[in-house]
């Protein structure tokens, strides 16, 4: 992969700005993330990398809009989370956000379908037919439409997920760990489904997730260590991230 | 293992309370019961005790005026019992019915309990049995005084004049006096008027003569030597007795009517406590599916399968010995508050201690602990065979939704044994059959229960097209997560189902009884007013010579009660009439010949009596009569059976010459122009304005032959309130469990853009499905229960016909929609406040 094939677009799907969490007040002040400044353009797939408390998990939830943050600002698209209220917020998630989680979250009285266009159901909306029999076939699953969650392998289950995610159309998708509970070829499945997301249908893509070879899928790895940004890499592979990680493990250490 | 299973409560104590609500109210339920009763039962003990305390000996005959042939204690026994030695004092006594009008001229009491007595003063001029407040006792005819609480209510003076009825016409009297006394029926709240000793002779007995004897005896004197001298003195008939014995007696007549109380009461704690198993078992197994894993841990670390099951045993005795310590503290508030709301309702109450008798302590303690123990048994069993290698699996156990083909194949043949029983109970249609559809009853309950969660998924199934419809995403969720965990949400809705089966159950036999009744009164009278005594008594020949007289009355017809042996020893009862009226005033269906021969002295009889006789129009009957003279009557016709007419109909003027005593129980009117308050008011001008006397228009007959029907079932839903509440702490059982386990998932939906409001619609929906589908359950049930009896019935209640109310059950449905909604504000409020992140984490 070369660096030129990058087809990014000056447009921002979301972006935190001076964005700070702090828990707590006084002695016990934990600072969560310390003026953190980051882009997330269309169409690309960023991984969000760091330590366990480096805050990256923190990160995604307050600019996904599912946590509140303390100060700085977050935007999605043209819209300004600081300022919504919870209603607002909920509504921004169901129509511009799609999630992919750890631990997959289907709910296990719907079929894998039902599961996949849940969020327009909640929405209210008719799927569009013809992306959704797009969706279903690029993630593999047309044989799989009326199983119900519990009938299916931790692998289909989070190419569901993934699907839900898509079906939408959303602008921007976040995955918290999506590969954390499932074996190594799963895993390489649906990253590779969320790489395809982004080459074919320009989805644009975060992901949080502390595995070098998971990093190594996405566009650009931007690297988290005490609540601020520390260090980006375009095109990564997983032995470079590797490396990297090794030496803020090191620098923490002698630090 | 003690301490583990009281920190085990203490943690669980959110998820413990509302078992702890239930077991405490059926135990506030069984000792408020136990401890109203006992102190009722004690204040009325004491109250007899001191009824009696003077009393040696009393005397009783059963001698009443216009029956001569019941001999009375004539004044000279009564000076030989007086000469005896070691007699203090004798006192004769008269006694009878007595109302007291108000200022409106309306009775004051109820009939039963209005009582008038002679005033019977010593030698100082006292009469020990009354003090007097105000005034002296009534020393001659024309006097009279009353007990404190009549004179309050009628707002009666020294000096004023009383209108009084006895069995005749009303007089009035003077008041001399107002006075108080222990005498058992007035603290009952009776009303009591004294007489002076003639007076009340006169009106009750004979001059000179007395009904009954108190002899109090002289120091030292022993009651049982009295008893043997005064028994030789009295006539026959008479009886004798010790205070001792007499007071005996009415303690154990109290006793046992208590009883009856007692027991129904219990009756109801029993349906409480069996709704409240249901929430307990459900409470525990969802504790314990939660704790698989601690419980996983305890077995790998070296606990046998008998400890964990002991360890769980213990916990819910922890929580049912908390749980009765507070409900039997409730139920004896619950016994004092029921006492004083007594008093309120005028049913007064002879004053007395509370009584917290061991037994009660002990029964409550017993039941709360026992039934929660019971209720945990299956859950602890379940909890005994988690493998210890669950403590190692990552997953979280899942309670396993077993094949229910067992539990189904189960609960169906017990469903259709009970429902045959039932079916052939009801067929039958006796007492015998009543019993068979009792213990069907109560297998097809249990069968129900057994299969209620096979049938909550096509049920609920059948709903899902609509919710879905009407509220979307949350109506469609809200009826996948109802069917989810199948046997919780059975156990919920079996509490609801078996409160509602009987409340349905007694609905439909309630207003179809209702209904005959009415139906029952609108077709065999045609009367437009029925007059009787308010005591129950025989009304007197003047007033019904003063009714035939009265403005606008066209026809009038006593019902004059009489005894006939037809033949050797056939004896059947009759009704005297008036020839000619009598068809004016109930609906008569002549079969054959005419009615109008009843006024040549033939009789009429009913079609089944004469069938089972062999009797037909125009036969000879031997007839004899009270004073044993026969005489040969003709048939002159046979008439369809009449609720309010015995079955065997003849003319009042023959009858007459044969009886010294009318008994007139009612007197049937039927009026110029029909009911109108002109006409009532002309009937009751007739009688003199006679308190004791109670004129009522159809209405008013209904309701005296059915009103208790709806008091009966006010009372019955007010006790089954207590098993529907029970009922509800479950449902928010139920939910909030549902909630606690489905935080990740709504965490999840939140995320991907449920917002709160329909987060809390989807729990609110659950609820509403749960508690409506055991609603419907318990309706149809109860409804498929009242039909049963009702048919068994239908052969002794003439146009019986079964009589769904309607609105009754919708009512019941939209309340049970409600308790839904009630019972989820919590469980949806925690749900909709979840926190999405913490909520959507992984373990």
């Amino acid at each position: 992969m070369t660096t030129t094939t990058v087809h990014r677009t000056t447009a921002v799907a979301a972006r935190a700005t001076e964005l700070s969490k702090v828990y707590g007040a006084g002695e016990t002040q934990v600072v969560a993330l310390d003026r953190v400044t980051v882009d997330f353009p269309q169409g690309e797939f960023t991984a969000i990398m760091g330590p366990s408390g480096s805050g990256k998990s923190t990160l995604m939830h307050c600019v996904a809009g599912l946590d509140s943050f303390s100060s700085g600002s977050v935007r999605i698209g043209e819209t300004e989370l600081g300022t919504l209220k919870d209603k607002q917020l909920t509504k921004l998630r169901r129509d511009k956000i799609g999630f992919i989680f750890q631990a997959f979250n289907l709910l296990p009285t719907l079929t894998a379908l039902e599961n996949i266009t849940l969020p327009m159901d909640i929405a209210g909306r008719k799927p569009d037919a013809a992306w959704l029999q797009k969706v279903i076939d690029m993630v593999g699953l047309s044989e799989r439409l009326k199983h119900r969650p519990t009938e299916l392998s931790g692998g289909q289950q989070q190419r569901v997920a993934v699907a839900r995610a898509l079906a939408s159309q959303p602008e921007i998708i976040f995955g918290d760990e999506p590969t954390g509970n499932l074996d190594s070829r799963s895993g390489a499945e649906v990253l590779g489904f969320l790489r395809n997301s982004v080459r074919e249908l320009g989805q644009t893509v975060v992901m949080v997730t502390h595995d070098p070879v998971a990093a190594s899928y996405a566009d650009r790895v931007v690297f988290l260590a005490d609540g601020a940004v520390v260090d980006q890499m375009l095109n990564p592979t997983a032995d470079g991230v590797l490396d990297r990680m090794k030496a803020f493990d090191a620098k923490g250490r002698t630090s | 293992m003690f301490r583990t299973a009281v920190r085990n409560v203490l943690a669980h104590k959110a998820r413990l309370l509302m078992t702890v609500l239930a077991v405490m109210l059926g135990v506030a339920f069984v000792s408020g019961t136990l401890v109203f009763t006992d102190t009722l039962g004690n204040a009325f003990r004491n109250q007899s005790a001191k009824n009696y305390d003077d009393v040696a000996v009393a005397v009783t005959t059963y001698a009443e005026r216009g029956d001569e042939e019941t001999p009375a204690i004539d004044a000279a026994t009564l000076k030989k019992i007086q000469a005896l030695d070691g007699v203090a004092e004798a006192t004769g006594r008269v006694s009878g019915f007595a109302g007291v009008a108000d200022t409106d001229g309306k009775l004051i009491g109820n009939g039963w309990s209005n009582t008038g007595a002679n005033f019977s003063p010593g030698a100082d001029g006292k009469d020990a049995q009354y003090t007097f407040t105000k005034g002296t006792g009534p020393v001659k005819d024309g006097q009279i005084a009353l007990d404190k609480e009549t004179a309050d209510k009628g707002e009666y003076r020294v000096g004023s004049p009383v209108r009084v009825a006895t069995n005749g016409p009303v007089k009035e009297y003077t008041l001399s006096g107002v006075f108080t006394t222990e005498d058992g029926a007035v603290n009952a709240g009776g009303s009591l008027v004294l007489f002076d000793t003639e007076a009340a002779q006169q009106l009750y007995l004979r001059p000179g003569e007395f009904k009954d004897v108190t002899v109090t005896a002289a120091p030292g004197a022993s009651d049982q030597k009295l008893l043997a001298a005064v028994k030789p003195l009295l006539p026959e008939n008479a009886e004798a007795k010790t205070g001792a014995a007499l007071a005996d007696e009415e303690a154990e007549m109290t006793e046992s009517g208590l009883k009856g109380l007692n027991s129904m009461l219990l009756a109801f704690a029993g349906i409480a406590l069996f709704v409240g198993v249901f929430l307990i078992a459900n409470t525990f197994t969802m504790l314990i599916a939660q704790r698989t894993k601690e419980l996983a841990l305890m077995r790998a670390v070296g606990a046998s399968r008998r400890q964990v099951k002991r360890a769980i045993l213990l916990e819910a005795g922890v929580v049912g010995v908390i749980a009765s310590v507070i409900g039997f503290a409730l139920g004896v508030g619950l016994a004092t508050g029921l006492r004083s709301a007594m008093g309120m309702f005028g049913g007064k109450i002879p004053a007395g201690p509370l009584v917290v008798s061991p037994t009660a302590v002990v029964s409550a303690f017993a039941v709360g602990v026992l039934i929660t123990v019971f209720a945990a048994w299956l859950p602890a069993r379940r909890a005994a065979k988690i493998p210890p290698v669950a403590a190692m699996s990552s997953v979280h156990a899942v309670a396993t939704t077993k094949s229910l083909v067992v539990r189904n194949s189960i609960g169906g043949v017990i469903t259709l044994v009970g429902s045959a029983l039932i079916v052939a109970g009801a067929a039958q249609g006796d007492e015998n059959g009543r019993w068979l559809i009792g213990g069907g009853a109560f297998l097809a309950l249990i069968g129900v229960i057994v299969l209620i969660p096979l049938l909550s998924r096509p049920v609920i199934a059948l709903v899902r097209p609509l919710l879905r419809g009407l509220f979307g995403v949350s109506g469609k969720l809200a009826t996948q997560n109802a069917v989810r965990n199948p046997r919780r949400t059975g156990a919920t809705a079996s509490a609801l189902a078996i409160g509602l089966t009987l409340v349905t159950g007694i609905s439909v036999l309630g207003v179809t009884l209702g209904q005959a009744i009415d139906k029952m009164t609108t077709d065999n009278i045609r009367a437009d007013y029925m007059v009787s005594m308010a005591s129950g008594d025989a009304l007197d020949q003047s007033a019904l010579a003063a009714l035939r007289k009265a403005d606008g009355v066209e026809a009038a017809s006593p019902q004059r009660s009489v005894w006939l042996t037809v033949g050797e020893e056939d004896g059947v009862s009759a009704s005297g009439v008036t020839p000619g009226d009598v068809e004016k005033v109930f609906d008569l269906k002549t079969v054959s010949g005419s009615l109008a021969s009843l006024k040549d002295g033939e009789i009429a009889v009913d079609r089944k009596t004469a069938k089972s006789h062999g009797w037909k129009t125009g036969d000879s009957v031997p007839v004899t009569f009270q004073d044993e003279k026969t005489e040969t009557l003709k048939v002159g016709a046979l008439y369809e059976g009449n609720e309010f007419l015995s079955p065997v109909l003849i003319a009042e003027d023959v009858v007459d010459p044969h009886e010294t005593l009318a008994d007139i129980r009612e007197v049937w009117l039927t009026m110029d122009g029909g009911q109108s308050d002109a006409n009532e008011k002309a009937v009751v001008d007739a009688l003199g304005d006679n308190p004791a006397m109670s004129v009522v228009d159809r209405q008013g007959i209904r309701d005296m032959f059915g009103g208790f029907i709806n008091t009966a079932l006010n009372i019955m839903y007010a006790l089954l309130a207590m098993a529907l509440i029970i009922a509800v702490l479950g449902v928010v059982n139920t939910l909030a469990m549902s909630v606690f386990e489905r935080q990740q998932e709504i965490g999840m939906l939140r995320a991907i853009g449920l917002d709160r409001r329909r987060v809390k619609r989807m729990i609110r929906l659950e609820a509403v499905v749960i508690s409506l589908f055991g609603a419907v359950v318990g309706v149809a049930l109860g409804t498929f229960l009242g039909w049963a009896i009702g048919k068994s019935l239908s052969s002794s209640i003439p146009g019986y016909a079964l009589v769904i109310p309607w609105d009754r059950l919708a009512l019941f449905l939209v309340l049970a929609g409600l308790v839904g909604v009630l019972a989820s504000l919590w469980p949806a409020r925690s749900g909709a406040k979840l926190n999405m992140l913490t909520a959507i984490k992984t373990e």
